[in-house]
């Protein structure tokens, strides 16, 4: 964790008997974007419940910003159904206690930079996806937080609507804040400063997006012939093949990318745990 | 088929609230209905009053459990008696011929008695006082004014706080700047006041449509309803927190109402039911909401002999409210829990 950053250190989170999150240490640095990435139940939300608050930990620390300087964006969005994107903008003002001048100048910010200008008066379960997901967004960044919380933030969101996501998200990041998001496509984490690649609750890597993928472990090829389905998987029209790293690959070289990176990292752990 | 047949038996097996349901309500409405569902009046509680006294407490029937007596009481007092639920019946035989003066608050003692003095011929004046004919309806007001307010109290807040779990903003309420105390208010407190507009509405019309009497203070009845709104409300809390969706709270809160409705004297009278199901019936909130409702309204009954509700009600609404607002804060702050020492709060 860096001196002058937000993260966690060490952090470990217990539901019951299931061990959520196991030593899991993240930086997140202001001015950029982390991103947290790993298939289902890796722990992704449970490390950023942990940052935003709402998770006790069984241990480990947390450095962040106190609530008023903390954005945060649960699964699904967290919007009122039954209030409409005016009133939620006034909800949220109120519990920060931005009023006058000042919110409406804010108002204006959050409602040009998601496009809902013309649907402040309707409610939330009138939005589609997409524009819920940007309304969410455009609440957890409203009283410019200096650490900005979002989990999956366009899952569930059609390409263009996840195209102005990521311009909102970008554009916070450039006024200073501290982002760290977490997501399933990998697309999406290879534009960020950092990426922290878990599964089942440990850290398998971390780092620029190409050094995780400089640093993903043994050789990946495209599967020729008969491969072991266990260390197989279809890319596109292709299927990709890990080999670890002390045996001989075969198989055409090709050119990994994020996601054969996480992959790969992943069957690396299986492997070594099998 | 034999496919969906197991898996709904698979569902089945692990929703223990449906399988409570299944198994436990129904044995529990046996035992109620079996035990308590009786409207015959074994026993009714007797004061006698008045130089006789003495003689006539002796003589009486069994079915008036002589409780007291007291030669030197006048007719008013006898009547005071009644109006402070000492006794169901008070026989004054200071008058000739002696009068029973019965409680027509308590609907079917009430009849019971006046059935019983009945055969007693000219031989004792019977005066049921509060209610003189008897009528269903105004007993049932005031027990239906607590009936709602549990029902909006436990019911509607519990499906209301469990919609924020549901969809994921009680979590973002817990980001926010907000003290647990400014959420837990800020739900609880139009629930409190819905629930105080429904009571007004349900009073005002039961006065109105059914002629229902208010002889006692208003004042002494909104701070019963305030009281005993704590306690429902705790109820729909402490339901929230243990529930993850608006169909589990429905399934708990029933279980909690449904006995209220067979226990608390407002359908079954208590004093018809055995010891073991009548103290079940006390250690409900809507017996003693009840009890002070049809004293206040009915026989205009003051604090002086309320009191012991209104410490229950009191003690109920502390212990209930209290836990309910301790779940419902380490569900909305667990990080910042204890001294949360786990979390460094740095400058932004």
């Amino acid at each position: 964790m860096s001196a002058s950053g937000f993260g966690a250190s060490g952090v470990s989170v217990r539901y019951d008997d299931v061990l959520a999150l196991d030593d899991v240490t993240l930086a997140v640095p202001a001015g950029a974007v982390t991103a947290v990435v790993g298939g289902d139940g890796a722990g992704k939300s449970t490390l950023l419940r942990a940052l935003a608050g709402v998770v006790p930990l069984t241990r480990g620390s947390v450095r962040a910003p106190g609530r008023r300087a903390t954005g945060f964006m649960p699964t699904g969005g967290g919007t009122w159904a039954e209030l409409t994107v005016d009133e939620h903008v006034d909800f949220v003002a109120a519990a920060h206690g931005l009023r006058g001048t000042d919110l409406e100048r804010r108002r204006e910010r959050l409602l040009q930079a998601t496009g809902l200008h013309a649907a402040r008066h309707r409610l939330a379960s009138a939005l589609s996806g997409g524009m819920r997901q940007k309304l969410a967004f455009g609440l957890a960044t409203l009283h410019d937080p200096a650490l900005l919380v979002l989990d999956e933030p366009s899952t569930g969101v059609d390409p263009v609507s996840r195209v102005d996501l990521w311009r909102l998200v970008a554009q916070a990041a450039s006024d200073g804040a501290a982002v760290v998001l977490a997501t399933t496509y990998l697309d999406e984490a290879e534009r960020t400063s950092s990426v922290l690649v878990l599964h089942e609750g440990r850290e398998l890597l971390q780092g620029p997006p190409d050094e995780v993928v400089r640093r993903s472990p043994g050789h990946v090829r495209r599967a020729t012939g008969a491969h072991d389905p266990r260390w197989t998987w279809r890319r596109g029209r292709e299927l990709r093949a890990w080999f670890p790293a002390d045996a001989t690959p075969t198989g055409d070289p090709v050119h990994v990318d994020l996601e054969d990176a996480v992959v790969a990292a992943a069957l690396a752990r299986e492997a070594a745990d099998a | 088929m034999r496919a969906m047949i197991v898996k709904e038996f698979r569902e089945l097996r692990r929703d223990h609230r449906t399988m409570a349901m299944l198994f436990a309500l129904p044995v529990l409405l046996l035992v109620i209905f079996g035990y308590a569902a009786n409207f015959t009046i074994d026993s009714i509680s007797t004061q006698v009053v008045g130089p006789q006294a003495e003689q006539v407490a002796v003589v009486l029937p069994p079915l008036f459990d002589v409780q007291g007596t007291d030669a030197a009481a006048s007719s008013d007092e006898a009547r005071t008696l009644v109006r402070d639920d000492v006794a169901d019946v008070v026989l004054d035989t200071s008058t000739t011929p002696p009068t029973a003066y019965v409680d027509g608050s308590s609907l079917f003692v009430a009849q019971t008695a006046s059935a019983a003095l009945g055969r007693a011929g000219d031989q004792v004046r019977t005066e049921i006082l509060f209610n003189p004919d008897l009528t269903t309806s105004w007993v049932m007001v005031p027990a239906l004014v607590g009936l709602i307010l549990t029902f909006v109290g436990t019911i509607i807040t519990s499906i209301g706080l469990v919609r924020e779990r549901q969809t994921g903003t009680l979590e973002q309420l817990a980001v926010m700047p907000l003290r647990p105390a400014d959420v837990i208010v800020g739900k609880i407190a139009p629930y409190f006041l819905l629930a105080s507009l429904d009571m007004l509405v349900v009073t005002l019309l039961g006065v109105w449509i059914f002629g229902v009497p208010f002889r006692g203070s208003p004042a002494l009845f909104a701070l019963a309803a305030a009281t005993f709104l704590f306690v429902v409300l705790g109820l729909g809390v402490l339901i929230s927190t243990a529930s993850q969706t608006q169909g589990q709270a429905i399934q708990v809160a029933l279980m909690t109402l449904l006995p209220q409705i067979l226990l608390s004297g407002f359908i079954f009278p208590l004093q018809a039911m055995p010891p073991a199901i009548s103290w079940i019936g006390y250690c409900l909130p809507l017996t003693w909401f009840v009890k002070v409702s049809q004293g206040i309204m009915l026989r205009g009954a003051g604090l002086d002999s309320l009191w012991p509700a209104f410490v229950v009600l009191t003690g109920m609404a502390v212990a209930v409210f209290s836990a309910a607002v301790l779940r419902f804060r380490r569900d909305l702050a667990p990080a910042r829990r204890a001294s949360a020492p786990d979390r460094e709060q740095v400058p932004a």
